[in-house]
């Protein structure tokens, strides 16, 4: 498994840190010829540390299917996927711009409607939006935000441009996958860490309690915060439980919590009722209450969305936030970044298809096997069509389902992800990958330096998922000084 | 601290305990019955009886034979009270706590649980039942002092230990029970299988060392029960399970009203008559502090399990 470059070869793909065979990419140089130098037993041996450190970790993935046996060993590749902090900041910039004109969208869907009277945005695609709230109209959360915790995936094409895949402004996961993926890095590769300036990630957990801080409905010094979570057979329960800790904030379910006459939120406690000011939930909306929501959930708390409407408790993500989490939506953002702030979108979109566009529905039907379809309301990879890599069968399959309900369905071109070189058995070889950076929204916006990188573990496979055999690696923001 | 959260620590220490005394149970019942002779008066049956679930007993077998019965405590899994489902149940409250808890303890919790499950999975009884039973036991010990060693002694340590007493003063009232059975026999006869029994009682309580060496009497029922009724500082003794429960809960927020009933409770075990209550009264007087400590239980529960709202909506 000794590594040597020249025999790597990405093809005619874009490969994040070895462009031709032997050549290693400006800001990946130092890290190429450092794996270079390391023998074979070396890299098995910091293999096995990192396998270890995880396990004492405990980083694990849920997975529903598995039964009884919940924990499972979440895959990590010890190559680190470099970027220059050059070309990161620009991707910064734009991801802020993105996320401030979502959340001005969403706020103006829930109040005025401009955007629709001015027709730039279709109302036909609000009424039939099944992430629209109508219990939520009328409401302006603090600082008109709405979506305070925001996951948006990028990617690169061919000829290294990043692009938005989606924007997951309902509960994104995977921060703290972030966060341990560099502390296993540097557990590994110390001496690396001496050598290059490398931005740190481990300020994610502050930034995101004063974040949630910069909510709270009571001017106080210690507003109490609660990370509310489904509990533990969720598939993200792993990072709940993180996040909770490194903020020093309790960890909750619906039932610890009850609504009071006053309106206010109150959790139990050995002390008696304490009151609640942030909510950071990790539950989706329709299960958050009973009383509004879906009536038989019992994941939720009664009388929840009256405590917010009434101004008496702040949550994260506001309910209503995925409106504009939906893949429908994702194609006007180019337009409603142009609308609000009268910009030029930073960060592309990728090009996409919107199948109630008959003509468009006419160009996607006839070019099924050349594109990806995928859903407006799903995440984790589920119900999707890979059209280069599908069957007959499952293109008639999604034909129909498209002719049948186009509003559920957009398309795109297949794109043909970066790559970057990670090891597979006793082999280096390149696998796809995305990048999924957080961005925290309050009085303030924060980015991530850099975010989860998700490779596909599997030869070829387009999938990142971690549900679907999908794996991580650290990503690093370099200090290239003034190159 | 989250009152769901402190009431699966006190669930996970009594399924604790509970596991590892119906291992004592079952430990001291197989060898008793091997040494005392038939017809004296003691039967399976009456193992069932002491655990209080003679109604799901019937509903799985007619007859209570040895099998049935020892396969009933250990691995039934529909019994609340088996073995196996004591064990599982502490594992599920350790996995939903695991933040609080060192990470060791939640691993040998684990561990323990997936070895008894193995060991009971046929549906004979495990071959070496008495080293089965031992190693149970002395896991549950193990991880016991695991916790007590490497766990903070705070508030969700206080709910452990209040767990633990609670259950152990349950078990011990149940394995004195044992010995309110009546033996048919007479004069010198019954004395020396007195003798026995109570000798078998001390030993499923891990209490006959410690009996020789403060007590220094013969072993006479009277006198063991006065033993494990009232001594203060035997840890299976009820009197002193009491006062571990006790100086737990006066650490605790609003303790006072729950201070009051495990008091009372106390006093009424200190006051009993041993004398007088062997052997016809002692069966209804153990009767009666079960209803107690389910009384306490609840207190437990309302004071800090489930408070309730000062305006519910």
């Amino acid at each position: 498994m000794k590594i040597d470059w020249k025999t790597y070869n990405p093809g005619n793909l874009y490969d994040e840190m070895i462009s031709t065979p032997g050549n290693a990419r400006t800001a990946s140089r130092g890290l190429a010829s450092y794996l270079q130098s390391l023998s074979e037993k070396e890299l098995a041996r910091r293999q096995r540390a990192a396998d270890l450190a995880i396990a004492e970790m405990g980083v694990t993935f849920t997975v529903y299917t598995e039964g009884e046996n919940i924990d499972r060993a979440w895959p990590f590749d010890i190559i680190p996927r470099v970027i220059a902090q050059k070309e990161w900041s620009r991707i910064q910039e734009g991801l802020v711009q993105r996320v401030t004109a979502l959340n001005l969208f969403i706020d103006d869907l829930y109040n005025e409607q401009k955007i629709i009277t001015d027709k730039v945005f279709p109302r036909e695609l609000l009424l039939s939006s099944k992430n629209y709230l109508p219990q939520c109209a009328g409401f302006r959360p603090r600082y008109g935000v709405w979506a305070h915790i925001c996951g948006s995936d990028l990617v690169r094409d061919k000829d290294g441009t990043f692009y938005v895949l989606e924007d997951n402004l309902r509960v994104p996961s995977g921060v703290s996958y972030m966060v341990e993926n560099r502390g296993v890095t540097k557990r590994v590769f110390p001496e690396l860490f001496r050598r290059h300036r490398i931005l740190p990630v481990d300020d994610y957990p502050a930034q995101l309690f004063d974040m949630l801080s910069s909510l709270s409905p009571r001017p106080l010094d210690f507003p109490e915060i609660v990370v509310m979570t489904p509990g533990i057979f969720n598939s993200a329960y792993f990072e709940h439980s993180y996040l909770a800790q490194q903020m020093g904030a309790e960890l909750v379910e619906g039932s610890d919590l009850v609504v009071c006459k006053d309106d206010c939120v109150y959790m139990k406690t050995i002390n008696g009722l304490q009151q609640v000011d942030v909510i950071y939930r990790r539950v989706n909306d329709e299960f958050i209450d009973p009383d509004a929501f879906l009536k038989d959930s019992v994941l939720g708390v009664r009388g929840l969305l009256r405590a917010w409407r009434a101004g008496k408790v702040a949550l994260a993500n506001a309910p209503g936030a995925g409106v504009a989490d939906d893949k429908v939506v994702y194609t006007y953002v180019p337009d409603i970044i142009k609308y609000y702030l009268d910009q030029d979108p930073l960060i592309p979109n990728v090009p996409s298809y919107r199948c109630e566009d008959k003509k468009q529905r006419d160009y996607i039907l006839a070019n099924l096997e050349k594109l990806v379809v995928k859903p407006a309301n799903e995440s984790g990879g589920y119900g999707m069509l890979v059209g280069p890599h599908s069957s007959a069968a499952e293109r008639s399959k999604f034909a129909g389902l498209i002719e049948r309900t186009p509003r559920n369905y957009i398309a795109q071109p297949a794109l043909s992800l970066s790559t970057a070189p990670t090891i597979c058995g006793r082999s280096i070889e390149p696998r796809h990958l995305d990048l999924r950076p957080f961005i925290l929204q309050g009085e303030r916006t924060y980015v991530t330096a850099g975010g989860l990188t998700r490779v596909a573990l599997r030869k070829g496979s387009l999938v990142v998922n971690s549900s679907q055999g999908g794996g991580s690696k650290d990503t690093w923001i370099l200090e290239t000084g003034s190159n | 601290m989250l009152s769901r959260v402190a009431e699966r620590l006190y669930w996970m220490a009594r399924y604790l305990e509970r596991a590892e005394n119906t291992a004592r149970l079952a430990r001291v019942y197989s060898y008793l019955m091997l040494d005392l002779p038939n017809g004296v008066g003691l039967s399976w049956q009456q193992l069932i009886d002491i655990t209080g679930n003679q109604e799901l007993y019937r509903k799985h077998h007619r007859t209570s034979g040895e099998r049935n019965v020892m396969r009933f405590i250990l691995s039934e899994p529909e019994n609340p009270g088996s073995l196996i489902s004591a064990l599982s149940m502490a594992r599920e409250n350790m996995r939903t706590t695991r933040d609080l808890v060192p990470s060791e303890g939640w691993e040998h919790v684990n561990e323990l649980y997936l070895f008894a499950r193995k060991k009971l999975a046929k549906k004979t009884l495990p071959k070496g039942l008495y080293e089965f039973l031992s190693e149970i036991i002395m896991r549950c010990q193990q991880i016991t002092g695991l916790l007590a060693g490497t766990m903070s002694h705070g508030d969700a340590y206080q709910f452990m230990r209040i767990g633990r007493n609670l259950e152990r003063f349950d078990m011990t009232s149940r394995i004195i029970d044992v010995g309110s059975a009546t033996l048919v026999a007479r004069g010198a006869e019954l004395e020396r299988l007195e003798g026995r029994l109570w000798t078998y009682l001390l030993r499923a309580l891990s209490a006959h060392q410690m009996y020789r060496q403060y007590v220094r009497r013969q072993i006479r029922p009277d006198i063991v029960l006065g033993f494990l009724l009232h001594d203060m500082h035997f840890p299976r003794a009820m009197a002193h399970t009491l006062g571990e429960i006790q100086s737990c809960i006066t650490l605790l927020p609003h303790h006072e009203e729950t201070l009051k009933s495990i008091s009372e409770l106390s006093r009424q075990v200190l006051a009993s008559d041993v004398g007088k209550l062997y052997p016809q009264g002692l069966h209804a007087f153990l009767d009666q502090l079960q209803l107690e400590l389910g009384g306490l239980h609840k207190e437990i529960v309302q004071t800090w399990f489930a408070p309730v709202p000062d305006q519910p909506a």
